[in-house]
């Protein structure tokens, strides 16, 4: 018996390709069948329509469906409203995780690095849905946002910035500013990291060379940090993104009555019954991330990779 | 003669760590200048001091007569090279070299011509669309090279610029760097831990030791008269004899050196002033043109080279007892 097993050891050490395709075998059979075959079955369902009449999905193959999705204002403005918010998001979550990044990767010693790692990451522990809804009671009428404000005598300022057109609403937990400001919360530990990996990655003495070249603190930011962050920037705005143009909740928690990419697939398919267009409406977010890493990848955002 | 670097009473510690004490030091206008030591002593930091990437924790630098020490890098007239070289991965070697014209926005003919030029000199002409990760180590020292000179500095800082070539590149460039140096007349200050590339390149040597200085002196000077035992010990290769040993088996009041060239192994010519003391061969090492052997006598180690001539038939096997003799006058007194 143990011969056996030792000639088979042997085996297995001589054809390391075999080895490798037992390893292989159940994540390519789950990635491959069950996750890629069933999204594709989906999408496919983009290329089927639903009978008006009888409410039955037709299955003939044409891009009716799709010339629907894109020849109806209302699911027009969805698009554009989901594709803006995200690109929002994308570029807020950057701004705020830079510096928060750079300060971990540059100025901390390993013991508070290990803090910052926590603290970045310990929100992801708790439940999305118990943090979405906490946000929605700090951006309530009755919520700390307003308490603050009033405290300071300034609801005035707070009541003229929700009278704004399109970021202003009945209050924050109700307006596009809610969204964003919730959005960006949650998908911020996505941004920092990767850009906090790009930054550890460059070395001091290149930032020391550029001030050493008479480069001042801006030059070198704008010339050498920056340039050489773009692939961790890229990275975490993808992350972001792609999240933002697929969620359904905080929309559907903080928005207005407004939907959303993702509201629109959650009810297309489930109470309307109209998987087709729900299909054709989660093709939307897979087209604009290809554009997204294509325009990217041309504008040199991983060059320094 | 202009004093090109002046630094007095330099002090720098990180936390318990004393990295620098008491430094002063002035280097001349067009000196190729070195700064040797074992890793660990100093010399780096000094450097970083120098560049301003590093504030002292006391004392002042001034670059030919300016205080500067509160200015940051980029409003100092020194230029580094880095021991990484710090090449800019996500530029060509046109940009790299060209980096520091773009920051003073100078006009793009001016650029063009000077970076060309510039490239000529460090014969990496053709080479201007490479990426840094393109390059061989030898090229990548050349950018670097440029890149810092392009901008004229009146003083260059080159830390451990060689540390990474091999042996064959390095000798090319460090004559290399000798010529540039000589045609930019740019005062050279040079980091390195390689005590021969130290003596071969510099006009004067400071010797770095555990944060302080032992010794600022010309090559020659450090090399024959060390003012201390680990100036003689570090440079070259010498034997020390410390107090003890010396007074037991040598009669002789004080701790000294001597270098293995000056020891006399089975000598005829032998001066009745001389030390003369029998000795076991512990280890022989081929050095090409000489042996260099390794002598035990009692509790004493002393290293001595036998040339290698193709007339003589001695023979040196470990455990032969030989007789090693020196002069009185080419030993060196060392104050501990």
């Amino acid at each position: 018996m143990s011969n056996l097993i030792d000639s088979f050891s042997n085996f297995l050490y001589k054809k390391r390709n075999f080895l490798f395709l037992l390893f292989l075998l159940p994540p390519l059979l789950w990635l491959g069948i069950v996750y890629l075959g069933s999204l594709i079955v989906f999408l496919f369902h983009s290329l089927f329509h639903l009978d008006g009449f009888t409410g039955k999905i037709v299955y003939e193959v044409s891009f009716s469906t799709i010339i629907e999705l894109f020849s109806t204002r209302a699911n027009i403005d969805i698009l554009l409203r989901t594709v803006t918010l995200a690109a929002c998001v994308s570029i807020g979550a950057a701004v705020i995780g830079f510096p928060v990044a750079y300060y971990m990767a540059k100025f901390t010693s390993p013991k508070m690095k290990i803090f910052f790692y926590l603290a970045i990451m310990l929100p992801l522990w708790s439940s999305y849905l118990v943090r979405v809804y906490s946000w929605k009671l700090i951006l309530a009428k009755e919520g700390i946002i307003n308490w603050f404000f009033s405290k300071l005598h300034l609801t005035w300022l707070l009541e003229s910035f929700l009278s704004l057109p399109i970021v202003g609403g009945p209050s924050l937990s109700i307006s596009y500013t809610g969204m964003f400001l919730v959005f960006t919360y949650i998908w911020l530990p996505f941004m920092i990291i990767p850009i906090q990996a790009s930054l550890e990655r460059v070395p001091n003495s290149l930032i020391n060379a550029s001030y050493d070249l008479g480069a001042n603190k801006k030059d070198t930011f704008y010339k050498i940090i920056l340039p050489l962050a773009l692939p961790g920037i890229a990275a975490g705005s993808i992350f972001t993104f792609s999240l933002t143009l697929g969620d359904y909740i905080i929309p559907y928690i903080i928005g207005t009555s407004k939907f959303f990419i993702g509201q629109a697939v959650y009810t297309h398919q489930g109470t309307a019954g109209n998987v087709p267009l729900a299909a054709a409406f989660s093709l939307v977010p897979i087209g604009v991330m290809t554009i997204y890493i294509y325009l990217a990848k041309k504008l040199g955002a991983f060059n320094a990779l | 003669m202009k004093i090109a670097l002046k630094l007095e009473s330099i002090n720098k510690s990180y936390g318990e760590v004393v990295a620098l004490k008491d430094i002063n030091l002035e280097v001349y206008d067009g000196e190729f200048f070195s700064l040797l030591g074992p890793s660990g002593s100093g010399k780096t930091t000094c450097l970083k001091v120098i560049a301003g990437f590093e504030n002292s924790d006391t004392g002042s630098v001034n670059l030919f007569d300016e205080y500067v020490t509160d200015k940051p890098p980029f409003k100092r007239l020194v230029n580094t090279v880095f021991q990484d070289y710090a090449l800019f991965p996500h530029m060509n070697v046109y940009q790299n070299v060209g980096y520091s014209l773009r920051i003073k926005k100078i006009s793009k003919e001016i650029q063009d011509q000077k970076i060309k030029q510039m490239l000529s000199i460090v014969k990496l002409e053709g080479y201007s669309n490479r990426k840094p990760n393109e390059l061989s180590g030898g090229q990548r020292q050349r950018v670097a090279l440029a890149r810092s000179l392009i901008n004229e500095p009146k003083i260059l800082l080159l830390d451990e610029p060689l540390g990474a070539l091999d042996l064959k590149l390095r000798e090319q460039m460090q004559v290399e760097l000798k010529n540039l140096q000589r045609q930019f007349k740019t005062t050279f200050i040079y980091v390195t831990h390689d005590q021969q590339e130290a003596l071969s390149m510099s006009d004067r040597i400071a010797i770095f030791n555990n944060g302080s200085i032992d010794q600022i002196d010309t090559p020659n000077n450090i090399y024959l008269n060390p003012k201390s035992s680990f100036v003689a010990d570090f440079v070259g290769t010498t034997s020390i004899i410390n107090k003890e040993f010396s007074k037991k088996y040598f009669n002789y009041d004080q701790s000294f050196s001597i270098r293995p060239e000056n020891i006399k192994i089975n000598s005829t010519n032998v001066s009745a002033d001389d030390f003369k003391i029998e000795a076991i061969i512990s280890e022989v090492q081929f050095h090409g043109s000489y042996l260099k052997i390794l002598f035990k006598f009692n509790e004493i180690q002393l290293i001595a080279f036998h040339y290698i001539n193709l007339s003589s038939k001695d023979e040196f096997v470990i455990g032969d007892q030989k007789i090693l003799s020196f002069s009185k006058s080419e030993i060196k007194n060392l104050n501990e």
